[in-house]
């Protein structure tokens, strides 16, 4: 575990030194602050409305119609932005050249691996933390019910896993960063609509597809709802994608 | 401490290397030599786990290098061919990173970093980032990093390659220097390297062993017998067989007019008897030294020849 910690911490410094995060969080953070003021805005324009047709202010759920929305649309933009997150793992290390002397030390792969992982979920968790100051300030000007935000968040990040074992994956399988993260942009996009195919499919093949797809488990977590099974399901895809990256490196020292 | 036994690798159907068996000794430095696509690199990077071999088996210190290869790894330092230089990094960070990396605790981690960097003199560059060096200076972080948790085999790619006839000589001492406390193998195209550094070769030509021996054993072997140079003011027709007629020379070869080339018995000393006999005869000696035989023609010979020496 120490090895993954080193791993990690000299990744994390060439995230850090890099001008690839800075802009990309500046575009998350922009984007994302886009939304968030239209979708507020949209909020405070329907309740004044309501307020003033029907005479009355409840009804209209803070939880449901902005926290909800604001998080589909992060999870949206972090599809597009993680790519370019785990790109360069290990693209980069085979590129340069460096990737012997990881191989050369005594660190067993699925501690680079996982320290690899590491170092993207910080940088994603950074993001995300930089992006909580909307509900912050929903927090101080209204009252959101905190369970929903809290399992909403847990879902983002788990969600984020997935995207980050995906796109360590399609890193290991070239060494080039944009071949990489078009590679893992495609995968996390169909992963993201797979279910869509549920209908077209009989029931059985479609109940799958459902499961299989990562949106239908957010929203489980955006509604509050922690279910074991949307928990395995997001911990299996994390394991599935880091164990393919471990095949991936293995066999490819073997070529 | 290293032995190599019927080590084969092929990428895809393309043999690298076939069948190399060598073994090496505690506390001595050989060099690998070979033309270019010889399969030097191949070897090394098996040596130190970088990749599993398609067949055979190496074993470093008793243990085999894809069973035990964490443990080995430990013991390895490695220069691969290209330096594995993180070119956003600061050099003494990159150094500390190689050294955590490599299991050095890290309250030592500091102490061993100052140690590399007064070894590899890149005091003046400690605090620079490494991909703004120059290729001669990356070089030398490259076995800096090598060096840096103290290992007792090291394994260095063409380790001068890139450098300036200076800093050539600096490194060549370092190696040198290390020699003393570490078994070194080292790969080079540079003859003259490998013959002031090493005591052994490994002289490997198209993935196969073309030779392993000492130098002074290669030298002698290929040289079947001795040489005398010689060359005289003036000869004539008849030069040549009176060269011939001297007792245990086995062959005379007239390079120039008047320059000779004798072939006799090995230490058959006969400098005197020629000399005798080019006074006698009044040739009028201006050279008379014996020609031996440079790495380079083994080399020449072992790779381009192979077939003339008996192995
Ligand atoms: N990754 C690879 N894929 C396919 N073939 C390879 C690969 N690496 C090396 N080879 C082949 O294996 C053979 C040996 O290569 P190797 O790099 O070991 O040679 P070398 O002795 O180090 O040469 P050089 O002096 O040029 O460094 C060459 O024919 C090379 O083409
Ligand atoms: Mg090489």
């Amino acid at each position: 575990m120490k090895n993954t910690w080193i791993v990690a911490k000299r990744d994390l410094g060439s995230f850090f030194s890099s001008p690839v995060f800075y802009v990309v969080t500046t575009v998350f953070l922009i984007l994302y602050g886009f939304i968030f003021s239209n979708i507020l805005s949209f909020f405070s324009l329907q309740s004044f409305q309501s307020q003033q047709f029907r005479g009355m202010a409840a009804g209209l759920n803070l939880n449901e119609m902005v926290i909800e929305p604001s998080f589909h649309n992060t999870a949206v933009i972090l599809l597009l932005i993680i790519p370019l997150i785990t790109m360069r793992s290990f693209a980069e290390e085979r590129r340069a050249k460096t990737f012997p002397l990881l191989l050369s030390s005594p660190v067993h792969l699925r501690e680079i691996i996982l320290g690899k992982f590491l170092a993207c979920m910080t940088v994603v968790g950074v993001m995300i933390l930089l992006s909580a100051y909307s509900t912050g300030y929903l927090m101080l000007v209204g009252q959101p019910e905190a369970g929903p935000i809290l399992t909403g968040y847990l879902g983002m990040l788990l969600m984020s896993g997935c995207y980050v074992s995906m796109g360590l994956f399609a890193s290991s399988l070239t060494d080039n960063q944009i071949i990489a993260a078009v590679i893992s942009f495609g995968l996390a996009l169909f992963m993201w609509i797979i279910g869509w195919g549920a209908q077209a499919a009989g029931p059985g093949l479609g109940q799958v597809l459902e499961y299989l797809s990562l949106i239908t488990h957010l929203e489980h977590f955006l509604k509050g709802l922690m279910d074991t099974s949307d928990l395995i399901y997001y911990f299996s895809f994390i394991l599935f994608g880091l164990f393919l990256t471990y095949r991936v490196l293995e066999s490819s020292r073997w070529r | 401490m290293i032995e190599v036994d019927q080590l084969s690798k092929s990428y895809g159907p393309r043999e690298a290397i076939r069948n190399l068996s060598f073994q090496i000794k505690k506390g001595e430095v050989i060099g690998f030599l070979g033309p270019n696509g010889a399969g030097k690199t191949t070897t090394m990077n098996i040596l130190a786990c970088i990749m599993p071999a398609s067949s055979g088996t190496a074993r470093i210190c008793g243990l085999d290098v894809f069973e035990q290869s964490l443990e080995i790894r430990k013991l390895i330092g490695y220069l691969p061919e290209t330096p594995p230089l993180y070119s956003d990094m600061v050099i003494s960070d990159y150094l500390a990173f190689a050294a955590r990396i490599r299991n050095v605790p890290k309250t030592h981690t500091a102490l061993a970093v100052d140690r590399v960097v007064e070894k590899c003199s890149l005091t003046e560059v400690r605090n620079r980032i490494v991909g703004r060096l120059s290729k001669g200076f990356q070089q030398r972080v490259g076995i800096a990093q090598a060096l840096i948790h103290d290992p007792d085999i090291l394994i260095l790619d063409e380790p001068t390659i890139g450098l300036d006839p200076i800093q050539i000589i600096e490194i060549r001492k370092l190696i040198q220097e290390l020699a003393a406390s570490h078994t070194i193998i080292l790969s080079s195209h540079i003859l003259p390297e490998i013959t002031q550094i090493c005591k052994r070769v490994i002289i490997l030509n198209d993935g196969e062993i073309a030779a392993v021996d000492s130098l002074e054993a290669l030298t002698a072997r290929l040289r079947k017998g001795d040489r005398l140079f010689l060359r005289v003011r003036q000869a004539d027709v008849g030069t040549i067989d009176k060269l011939n007629a001297l007792s245990r020379v086995v062959a005379v070869t007239q390079q120039e007019d008047e320059q000779f080339v004798i072939e006799c018995e090995p230490h058959a000393n006969i400098q005197d008897a020629v000399a005798k006999l080019a006074l006698d005869q009044g040739w009028g000696i201006v050279e008379l030294t014996p020609a031996s035989v440079t790495l380079e023609d083994i080399f020449l010979k072992l790779t381009l020849e192979e077939n003339e020496v008996n192995l």
